[in-house]
């Protein structure tokens, strides 16, 4: 069955990238929460600046209800929005595959409990930044990383989503199991946001000095050896090692430092500064729960966990 | 008996003002701030709050100005240690010197420049209000005992106390100050470095159940330190922790290095976090909590 119909839900950067591109190339519709950014998007369009540039013509609406039948849905909400999101579909259609975008694990399952759809995981090392409501700039053109879920879909399935967003202008890959690029992303995601948090500082150079003694590089290798541990206990082999994520990352950033670019602020940097819930319990307290499922001690992951719990207590 | 008191803040002044009270003491104050200095010549050094002081003290911005001295008592902040004590190491040469700072690891700096060392722990607390005016926020005690790989003869320790209690400032002569300098560099370690990465208070940090597990583990790690030294602590620094976070105490009180943090500047971590580690390093255990936490701190602080 083709994919002609896409609905996206939730509106942030990452929903809007998936939205605007999709729309190229598929009937696109976007399940905003608020009313003013559903009528901003009908009225303007979604405009994409940056590595893209174009303007989007699509349908919004922030009422489920007026939602008509769709053959893939993207769930592009944070984490800690994402059984609020689930919540609105819960019942509905039913021939629909849905998929799941969030940071950190445990998002299939949480879905899960609102229908029986087919599920395909997906991580996004895109990045971007919303200037507003109807106008998001494309940063980072990295891929999108897809896969059937628990048996619950076919890889077939995911090759044709992984096609469709080929044919949008995006970059993507799909996976027979998404699991060990799952936890690449979760054992990166939960050292980087939570340092970032922390620190101040955006993802720079600092993050993977290894020179003095106290250089933030050793902290950074250490909790993703931590995180490593973790899963090796789970017996998931690594998509990518962590480590030399970050130091790819680092570079890439400094290389467009000096092309004038500013350098990327993790999303839980972000979130700190402007005093917003932080995904924490998603990334880092999936990775600590999973540990003490699996009784690996994580006594670095513990401490930026509770460190972070406290600096977003706001 | 002539002192010198060798950073003249919040706590230097403390010592210097009480001192400047008793007849027989000639007291000078060694301090890169002129204003401070200049006030201080010319209206004596001023405490209120808890203590109402004005000490008769001769301050100077000028180390070569220093006479020479009995007794030397460091009170600059840590990573001001060494420059301090070796621009003034002339006035010491028959003298002990005795740090009052915070943590661990500046007597060993002491000793650098100085022959006769002894080690200091101080509970007071202040702030500063105008040129030659500081606030006398806490009494407390203070604890000194020979700086053991370099030490002042015990005589010279009790001489110091007693004079320090004289004037003013409650102090006890110990054969072995270990005990309270690790009792508060325990305390202070997790309570300063959570509360300048949290932008928790003292009070907030002790209630939040995440951050006080937090604080108990890294206590944890400064006490294994502690005890593969052979120290014998004075207290539970968990006691003092709890202590401290009461409402009539300290609860909303912003540990020093969450205010050096909010004021981008350099904090004590290398002499509290830092120390632990490094004397961990020395003695064989390893601070892993307290390693991350140094590492955070300083990318903190040279954002």
């Amino acid at each position: 069955m083709a994919i002609e119909r896409v609905c996206v839900v939730g509106a942030g950067v990452i929903g809007s990238l998936y939205a605007a591109h999709l729309a190229r190339v598929a009937d696109v519709s976007v399940l905003t929460r608020r009313d003013e950014h559903a009528r901003a998007l009908n009225e303007r369009g979604l405009r994409v600046s940056g590595k893209s540039d174009f303007t989007a013509r699509l349908r919004a609406t922030n009422d489920p209800q007026e939602l008509s039948d769709f053959d893939l849905a993207i769930v592009a909400t944070k984490a800690t929005q994402l059984g609020e999101a689930a919540a609105k579909l819960a019942g509905r259609f039913p021939n629909a595959t849905v998929m799941t975008i969030q940071n950190g694990l445990g998002a299939e399952e949480l879905v899960r409990g609102f229908g029986d759809w087919p599920l395909v995981s997906a991580v996004t090392f895109m990045s971007g930044v919303r200037h507003d409501d109807a106008h998001v700039e494309y940063e980072l053109d990295t891929e999108t990383w897809l896969g059937p879920y628990a048996g619950t879909c076919s890889f077939e399935r995911a090759q044709e989503i992984e096609a469709l967003l080929a044919s949008s202008g995006l970059h993507a890959r799909a996976f027979p199991d998404l699991l060990p690029a799952q936890w690449s992303k979760l054992i990166f995601n939960a050292t980087v946001n939570t340092v970032s948090a922390l620190t101040d500082l955006p993802h720079i150079g600092q993050f993977a000095a290894r020179d003095a003694p106290t250089d933030l590089g050793h902290l950074v290798h250490d909790l993703m050896a931590e995180g490593k541990a973790v899963a090796a206990a789970a017996g998931v082999g690594l998509h990518e090692d962590p480590w030399e994520m970050n130091v790819h990352a680092v570079r890439r950033g400094e290389t467009l430092a000096a092309e004038g670019h500013y350098a990327h602020v993790p999303s839980m940097l972000e979130d700190v500064r402007a005093r917003r819930a932080t995904e924490i319990d998603f990334i880092t307290g999936a990775l600590v729960r999973e540990a003490e499922r699996l009784g690996v001690p994580v006594p670095l992951h513990s401490a930026m966990y509770r460190l972070v719990k406290a600096r977003s207590a706001y | 008996m002539r002192v010198a008191v060798i950073g003249c803040g919040a706590v230097g002044s403390l010592f210097a003002a009480n001192l400047g009270t008793l007849d027989e003491v000639e007291v000078w104050a060694y301090d890169q701030w002129r204003e401070h200095v200049d006030a201080i010549n010319a209206n004596g050094l001023r405490l209120s709050g808890a203590g109402e002081v004005v000490g008769r003290v001769r301050a100077t911005a000028d180390a070569s100005e220093l006479p020479a001295c009995d007794f030397g008592i460091v009170a600059t902040k840590s990573m001001h240690t060494s420059a301090a004590v070796e621009a003034t190491a002339h006035a010491f040469e028959q003298g002990a010197v005795c740090s009052v700072q915070n943590g661990a690891g500046n007597e060993e700096l002491v000793a650098e420049h100085v022959r006769e060392v002894i080690r200091g722990t101080t509970f007071p607390a202040g702030h500063v209000v105008e040129p030659g005016h500081v606030g006398w926020d806490t009494k407390g005690d203070t604890h000194i005992g020979p700086f053991e790989p370099q030490p002042a003869p015990m005589e010279k320790v009790r001489e110091l106390a007693d004079t320090c209690t004289r004037g003013g400032m409650p102090t006890h002569a110990l054969e072995d100050a270990r005990g309270a300098q690790w009792r508060k560099l325990i305390f202070n370690a997790a309570s300063n470095a959570i509360g300048a990465l949290t932008g928790f208070t003292h009070g907030r940090i002790a209630e939040f159940p995440p951050t006080r597990e937090l604080a108990w583990a890294v206590m944890a790690e400064g006490r294994a330190v502690s005890d593969a030294q052979g120290i014998v602590l004075d207290m539970s620094p968990e006691e003092l922790f709890d202590h401290a976070a009461r409402k009539d105490v300290a609860y909303g009180h912003k540990p020093s290095m969450l205010q050096d943090v909010e004021a981008e500047r350099e904090t004590e971590v290398d002499f509290l976090n830092g120390a632990v580690v490094a004397f961990g390093e020395r003695y064989g255990v390893d601070a892993p909590l307290n390693r991350a936490l140094t590492a955070l701190i300083k990318a903190r602080t040279a954002a």
